[in-house]
């Protein structure tokens, strides 16, 4: 009988007459890295607020079983105590204190409240060593990224003697090598004795680093895989509940002439006004091609992006955009959008979506001068033409006055792209266009943005993602310290030859 | 028995809900318009039948009315996400200044009040301009004009108070509709007026209605319709007859009707107004949708400054004098209409008509606990206590529908 650090046992729990765990089970070997497994929505991120006493004992039916002992915990400081520790996706750092009183925040170093500022420093220097991060204790949090926030935000664990450690989407915000150092230091814990529960989109990382994997789908655990069954395919049968054969729909691209094009592109820096952040000399899309732009974070891509619509990034922006051979004007976002850009960002909470506003008001937000005349809305073209959009988007909603925020990451993917297909554009940049979004949906999106470019648009992809851009893209820049270090075709597309390219030295 | 009828009815095109998920549902929705109607009918017991009578129904409408103009332009301000604490001292500037000219220079009080709109127009664009264009938070900048403006206006006014005004500007704020027939008892061109807007306001409904049926889409049931309709004539002929009984509308009422009426208009049916919700809701996200935030911004401090100035004029008017104090605290009451009505502090939510019944609910408590006889000292601690459970109670429901 294996020894189990952790095991939850028919674990039930109900919101308001929704079951979203349905008799879960799950079971932690001591000393192993443990994935988990799941689409949006499919109760992984519920489950580990039960086990972290989030949803405090009481609110649930079932038993936690820690150590041989069954756990009641009432809320995060009881399991923190017993040394489990959830790092959730959405890091808990306070941005203007120091990385040092971050670790030690609500865990002050003190004698009599009053911090011992000497030890605490000392404390954090060994635990920054832990985990590789080559950084003063007095540095601000606001300073550093988001790769190595997540490594801070691992030293704190340490510093409650982590016994489990819960990483909730941990490289979804990490760049490839980023994310591939946050690996090595798991298995590095491991060897130390650390059990270890990894919650991943990015099946690649969780077949490469995991033990055994528990997949969940719909609130009931469906399996739970040994180390030699696991594969992509395997998990994503496993997910979807079916062989899924295409994780990209087939392409046959009508590719006309060039379309759109931007020359000797130069932006500089929003506060350094020295610091060159994209130096393109010539980036072209043609009439229904998808090109895409690879690069590792931190290369300019997102910034040169953003720059041409409407020069929302940067400043002192040079160099000029034409689109079927005449110049256009892309100084503003207005400007941009009459002339045919759209631009679907990144981050869809913080730059896509009003999250206060419902399916219908953001659908329509950037095109409101077609749904009025003087300035006056006329709704009910408003309501017909939003649900049109998104039913040709396949959003699911109960209402098109349902507030965005309670859809999930794909759908609300969906209701942005409604949006800008609403603005009725030419070109469209797409920015980590399935970013947090789960397997079923992502092909879903891949299957619209197959649509719009058979329709005779002209679309960038942006991503991290190396087998998206390579699934998708007709030709594909890599992008390197701002600026395109090659140019590869779809044939000659793999992940070595872009990785390359995107490490070049420009 | 009105009241639940009517909320029963507006729920009426929700799919099928239980009883209870209903009830919380309305609470929710429209606790503050509960709150007024529980508060209209308790002072109406407390105060012994003093209270909705017509002479202090007209009393209620002309002691708030400036009141109600702040929060107008206040909304918009709060819907942006931010504040302005200089309306105050702005009001008792633009007073300052209406006596100068009418006072002092026996100038022409239209002209005075035109030269006072667009001195409060000045005074937003000054304010606009830094937090729109410099991006100086509002906090600070309105800070900085509530002692300026405030100092400003003792050095127009020497700290001595300017009156009297002429008797066409009083009328602005304390005068009344005059009356077609002399009707003994009754207002008698109130009393048409009011009939009037009742029908034009049901009838704009109907054609809503046929609007949207025509466009396929759901509509309320006929038998729910006439309901709505019964009871939109029978509030506003109501309120109306009530007003006929003393000496009918007043001039102040109906220039609060057209506000109202705008800025419904403005905040529900126009491009502009939509644009403001949007930034207030998430301003980087209306930036990348071609929204021009900043221009945006400027305008309703500009529109803000007006309000102010407007409300100023009003307050002068029914204190017939230009004093340096005038004003004094007012922004704080406006802003707590604002947020009263529902609207939230980080902004991108928020209603006129939240606003007004906030507003009215601040000037109900005045005058119904001035009526009882309560003090000033405790008039303004129960207010703040209200003002706060008020506000908890809607983030309890807010917080509870989200769950």
């Amino acid at each position: 009988m294996a020894d189990y650090i952790l095991e939850m046992k028919n674990i039930i729990k109900e919101f308001s007459g929704f079951r979203a765990l349905d008799q879960v089970n799950l079971n932690i070997e001591r000393g192993e890295i443990h994935g988990l497994c799941g689409e949006n929505g499919a109760g992984k991120s519920t489950l580990m607020n039960v086990l972290s006493g989030l949803y405090p004992y009481g609110s649930y039916d079932g038993d936690i079983v820690y150590n041989g002992d069954i756990c009641k915990f009432k809320d995060l400081g009881d399991s923190e105590n017993k040394g489990i520790v959830i790092i959730h996706q959405e890091l808990a750092l306070s941005p203007y204190l120091s990385v040092k009183e971050n670790i030690f925040l609500g865990n002050e170093q003190a004698k009599h409240g009053v911090i011992d500022w000497d030890l605490t420093e000392k404390k954090t220097t060994n635990l920054l060593k832990t985990v590789g991060l080559k950084l003063s204790p007095n540095t601000l949090i606001s300073q550093i990224g988001v790769g190595q926030q997540q490594l801070v935000e691992i030293a704190k664990a340490f510093s409650k003697s982590v016994k489990l450690l819960i990483l909730d989407e941990p490289t979804a915000a990490l760049n490839e090598e980023e994310s591939a150092n946050l690996l090595d230091l798991i298995r590095e814990f491991k060897k130390q004795g650390i059990t270890s529960i990894i919650i991943s989109h990015k099946l690649s990382e969780i077949v490469n680093v995991a033990d055994r994997i528990t997949i969940i789908r719909d609130g009931k655990t469906i399996e739970t895989l040994d180390h030699e069954e696991i594969s992509e395919d395997r998990i994503i049968r496993g997910m979807v509940g079916r062989e899924l054969t295409n994780r990209f729909p087939d392409r046959h691209p009508k590719i006309g002439d060039v379309y759109f094009e931007v020359k000797d592109w130069q932006v500089h820096h929003p506060v350094d006004t020295n610091r060159v952040v994209d130096n393109v000399k010539d980036f072209n899309i043609k009439r229904g091609e998808i090109v895409g732009i690879a690069g590792l974070m931190g290369a300019g891509r997102t910034e040169f992006a953003m720059s041409i619509f409407g020069h929302s990034y940067g400043q002192e922006i040079q160099g000029t955009v034409y689109k079927n051979g005449q110049e256009i004007s892309v100084k503003n976002v207005a400007d941009a959008i009459n002339n045919g850009l759209a631009y679907v960002s990144e981050d869809r909470k913080e730059l896509g979506l009003d999250l206060l506003m419902d399916i219908r008001e953001n659908t329509s937000v950037a095109s409101l001068n077609k749904i009025s005349k003087n300035g006056i809305l006329d709704k009910d073209q408003e309501i017909k033409t939003a649900e049109k959009l998104n039913e040709k988007m396949s959003t699911k909603y109960t209402s098109i006055f349902q507030n965005v925020g309670s859809l999930s990451g794909g759908n609300q993917q969906k209701v942005v792209l409604a949006k800008w297909l609403m603005t009725e554009p030419d070109i469209l940049f797409l920015d980590e266009p399935t970013r947090g979004i789960d397997v079923g949906a992502k092909y879903e999106i891949y299957t619209i943005i197959e649509e719009m470019a058979a329709s005779g648009k002209s679309i960038c992809i942006i991503s991290s993602e190396l087998p998206e851009i390579i699934g998708m893209c007709d030709r594909i820049y890599t992008m390197s310290n701002g600026k395109m270090t090659g140019e590869v075709v779809r044939k000659d597309a793999n992940q070595e030859t872009l990785m390359s390219l995107m490490t070049m030295e420009a | 028995m009105e009241t639940t009828h009517e909320v029963h009815e507006v729920k009426a095109d929700k799919k099928k809900m239980n009883i209870k998920d209903k009830v919380m549902d309305i609470f929710s929705r429209y606790s503050m318009v509960i709150i007024l109607i529980v508060l209209l009918i308790a002072f109406q017991v407390m105060t012994g039948g003093i209270f909705w009578r017509p002479l202090n129904v007209t009393n209620l409408v002309l002691q708030n009315s400036h009141i109600l103009i702040l929060a107008a332009g206040m909304l918009l301000v709060v819907l942006l996400g931010h504040v302005d604490l200089s309306v105050g001292s702005v009001m008792a500037f633009v007073g300052s200044i209406a006596g100068i000219m009418m006072v002092n220079n026996k100038m022409n009080p239209w002209v005075t009040i035109i030269a006072c709109l667009a001195v409060g127009a000045l005074i937003g664009a000054w304010q606009g301009f830094w937090v729109a264009h410099v991006g100086i938070p509002a906090f600070i900048v309105t800070l900085a004009g509530l002692l300026m403006f405030r100092g400003l206006t003792q050095v127009v006014l020497g700290g001595q108070s300017l009156a009297p005004f002429p008797k066409v500007f009083q009328k602005m704020a304390t005068g009344y509709l005059p009356d077609i027939a002399g009707g003994e008892h009754l207002h008698y061109l109130t009393m048409i007026i009011g009939i009037l807007l009742a029908a034009v306001l049901i009838y704009s409904q109907w054609r809503a209605r046929q609007h949207h049926k025509s466009n396929l889409f759901e509509v309320e049931s006929i038998y729910a319709f006439a309901f709505k309709a019964i009871f939109t004539g029978v509030i506003v002929i109501g309120v109306t007859y009530i007003f006929a009984a003393y000496s009918g509308y007043p001039v102040i009422l109906i220039i609060l009707g057209v506000i109202v009426a705008a800025y419904g208009f403005l905040t529900n049916k126009t491009v502009p107004g939509r644009q403001i919700y949007a930034t207030g809701g998430n301003k980087k996200a209306a930036e990348l949708s071609g929204i021009k935030t900043k221009k945006i911004t400027f305008w309703v401090f500009v529109n803000m400054g007006v309000m102010a100035a407007l409300a100023g004029l009003v307050l002068a008017a029914r204190l017939n004098a230009a004093t340096p104090q005038a004003g004094t605290s007012l922004e704080l009451d406006a802003m707590a209409a604002v947020y009263f009505g529902g609207a939230s502090t980080s902004g991108g939510i928020g209603t006129i008509l939240g606003a007004i019944v906030g507003g009215l609910v601040m000037g109900v408590l005045n005058n119904g606990m001035s009526i009882m006889g309560v003090g000033v000292d405790w008039q303004q601690a129960i207010k703040g206590l209200i003002l706060l459970l008020a506000v908890v109670l809607d983030v309890y429901n807010k917080r509870k529908k989200v769950a």
